[in-house]
């Protein structure tokens, strides 16, 4: 038992640590970095935390969760680098930066250009 | 509970809609236009036998509840259900028209909003608090990918940050439904109900899932992200953006609250009610002072979810009332929200800018749309007959009863505040502008639905007791519904 809290604890910091690089890390990539260790955190939790059956054989279903979390992870990763090249393109930053700030010249509609 | 395979139609005709819409890039529109109108007919299906039994379930495959995934309508989700349908609906039509002559948007805009629609049904029918995970990043990536859909370096970066901020919120719910079932042995939403019990891991859970979904639903002071995100999208992206799926996470809040949380939680419910009320003044006041359209009506949406939370209080004792008054305002809000952006892609189309000073004449030139969003305006400000209307008066009801004042001056002065910025726009669509522009034409459908949403929030006020009778079935509100079932 004392191995799996280790290794659920081991998650919890995982996830903090993500944590603080999405949120304090100005550059994109690294802001998609953190998500996947902040994931990577739960994913270990969940598996680390999973009951163990009476007969000693670990339960399926949080495995099962962590599958489709990983899936659920690699959909939002690829959405979130794509994301992230089409700002680059366009600002030539891969930053929150200055551009995120609502412009008052609001002249055109994003919506309408081809 | 009888098995039930029509509860899966909301989530299957979407989805393969989606499907057909992403391979057939051609026939995108036609395929959306077809699924939106099955959709309704197979929502309109499950009602009359909802109204017999109260509440009705399926385990897909007849796996049950330990492994298998459920599904389960009762008043609660047939009220989303349908209101997602009918500002689905008016979508739809909306962007049929919104989108032509635009081949790439058509080809990206149909598969991605028919999966939305499918996360968000979905989201509304399922039991189990992992399954519930998995439709609400459905819901957010379509919604993040709609958002960008517009382009250009504001759309952008603001879908980025949405998308950054979406994630934020589910992993910190999954975080939660981790020690939900460490310490419970299940993610089924019936059985947690039975077994939750105030211990650490429940706290834990509590914090963690809230902090998730309020950042999702963009709770004062949480709503950083919110209106950039729906005020830099294309008129049909901001309406569902805004009417759809900040609903969507505040449904899972709400029922949450109603099967797990409410029982052990006065200090958060407290707190929730406190925000909403921070969210209502901040979130008008900002409207007040923004000068595009699509801004003012993005910080109207961040005061209005004030409103939803101010129910949390409230419900401690007077359930009934406060849930249904805070429905009846979600619900309300979501066609009022919807016909406003609508209105507004009308006036931007029309003019070619969205700068509410530079109105020019526009309650002359462009009617419809003007009335659409003063008859929103109505719902927004809970003036009478409209469905706001209703929302804010049971919500006051809660809260005189049980002489708690202050949230029922916030509800009033919110209300005020509404006012104020709903007249702000209305004052500059009378006059003439200093800039005159030249005006494109708006297609005639595009002013109708937005008209037709605006009447519809308005006519809510004047179905009271079948809306109620509906929202009642299965008894979602009660002390332990779920329990109490068969």
């Amino acid at each position: 038992m004392s191995v799996a809290i280790l290794y659920a604890l081991t998650g919890a910091g995982l996830f903090v640590i993500g944590l603080h690089a999405l949120i304090l890390r100005a550059h994109l990539l690294r802001k998609i970095l953190g998500f996947n260790v902040m994931g990577s955190g739960v994913f270990l939790v969940l598996a680390a935390l999973a009951r163990r059956t009476p007969s000693g054989i670990p339960d399926p279903v949080p495995q099962a969760m962590v599958i489709t979390g990983i899936v659920v992870a690699i959909a939002a990763t690829a959405l979130a680098l794509s994301l992230m090249l089409r700002v680059a393109a366009v600002t030539g930053r891969a930053e929150l930066g200055a551009a995120g700030a609502c412009h008052e010249d609001g002249d055109t509609e994003q919506g309408e250009r081809p | 509970m009888m098995a039930d395979n029509a509860l899966i139609a909301p989530i299957l005709i979407p989805l393969l809609g989606a499907l057909l819409a992403f391979l057939l890039r051609r026939w995108a529109r036609p395929i959306g236009l077809l699924t939106m109108l099955m959709l309704v007919i197979a929502l309109a299906g499950l009602v009359p036998g909802l109204l017999e039994t109260g509440s009705r379930a399926l385990a897909i495959g007849g796996w049950d509840a330990p492994l298998g995934v459920g599904l389960r309508l009762d008043g609660l989700s047939l009220a989303m259900l349908l209101m997602t349908a009918a500002v689905g609906l008016a979508i739809s039509l909306y962007s049929a028209v919104y989108f032509s002559g635009q081949p790439r948007l058509v080809a990206s805009f149909w598969p991605l909003w028919l999966l939305l629609l499918t996360g968000l049904n979905a989201l509304f029918l399922a039991t189990d608090i992992f399954n519930l995970y998995v439709t609400l990043e459905i819901l957010g990536l379509a919604a993040v990918a709609l958002a960008a859909l517009a382009g250009g370096a504001e759309a952008l970066v603001a879908a980025m940050r949405y998308l950054l901020v979406s994630l934020l919120g589910s992993l910190a719910y999954l975080l939660g439904v981790a020690l939900l079932y460490h310490a419970y042995g299940t993610v089924d939403l019936i059985l947690l109900s039975e077994r939750i019990a105030p211990a650490p891991a429940a706290w834990a859970a509590l914090g963690l899932m809230s902090a998730g979904l309020l950042l999702k639903t963009a709770l004062f002071p949480l709503h950083f992200w919110l209106p950039a995100a729906h005020a830099s999208a294309a008129a049909p992206v901001s309406a569902l953006l805004s009417a759809l799926v900040v609903k969507g996470s505040f449904y899972l809040l709400l029922r949450l609250w109603l099967e797990l949380f409410g029982g052990l939680a006065g200090v958060a419910s407290i707190l929730f009610g406190l925000l909403g009320a921070a969210a209502v003044l901040w979130g008008s006041l900002q409207a007040l002072i923004q000068s595009r359209l699509k801004l003012l009506i993005a910080y109207s949406t961040v005061a209005q979810i004030g409103y939803l939370f101010l129910a949390f209080p409230l419900a401690i004792g007077a359930a009934t009332t406060a849930w249904t008054g805070a429905l009846y305002l979600a619900v309300s809000h979501g066609l009022a929200k919807a016909a406003m952006f609508l209105a507004a892609g009308n006036l931007l189309r029309f003019g070619g800018h969205d700068r509410i000073a530079d109105l020019d004449r526009v309650v002359q030139r462009l009617p419809l749309s003007i009335a659409a969003f003063a008859l929103a305006g109505v719902s927004i400000m809970g003036l009478p007959p409209s469905g706001g209307f209703i929302g804010k008066w049971l919500l006051l009801e809660a809260a005189l009863d049980q002489g708690q004042w202050g949230w029922a001056i916030v509800i009033l002065l919110g209300g005020v505040l509404a006012a104020t910025y709903v007249f702000k726009v209305l004052g500059y669509a009378f006059t003439q502008s200093e800039h005159p522009h030249q005006a494109k034409p708006v297609p005639a459908l595009m002013e109708w639905v937005a008209f037709g949403l605006a009447v519809a929030a308005v006519l809510l006020g004047l179905i009271v007791a079948p809306l109620l009778a509906l929202l009642g079935l299965g008894d979602p509100f009660g002390a332990h519904p779920m329990a109490a079932r068969p």
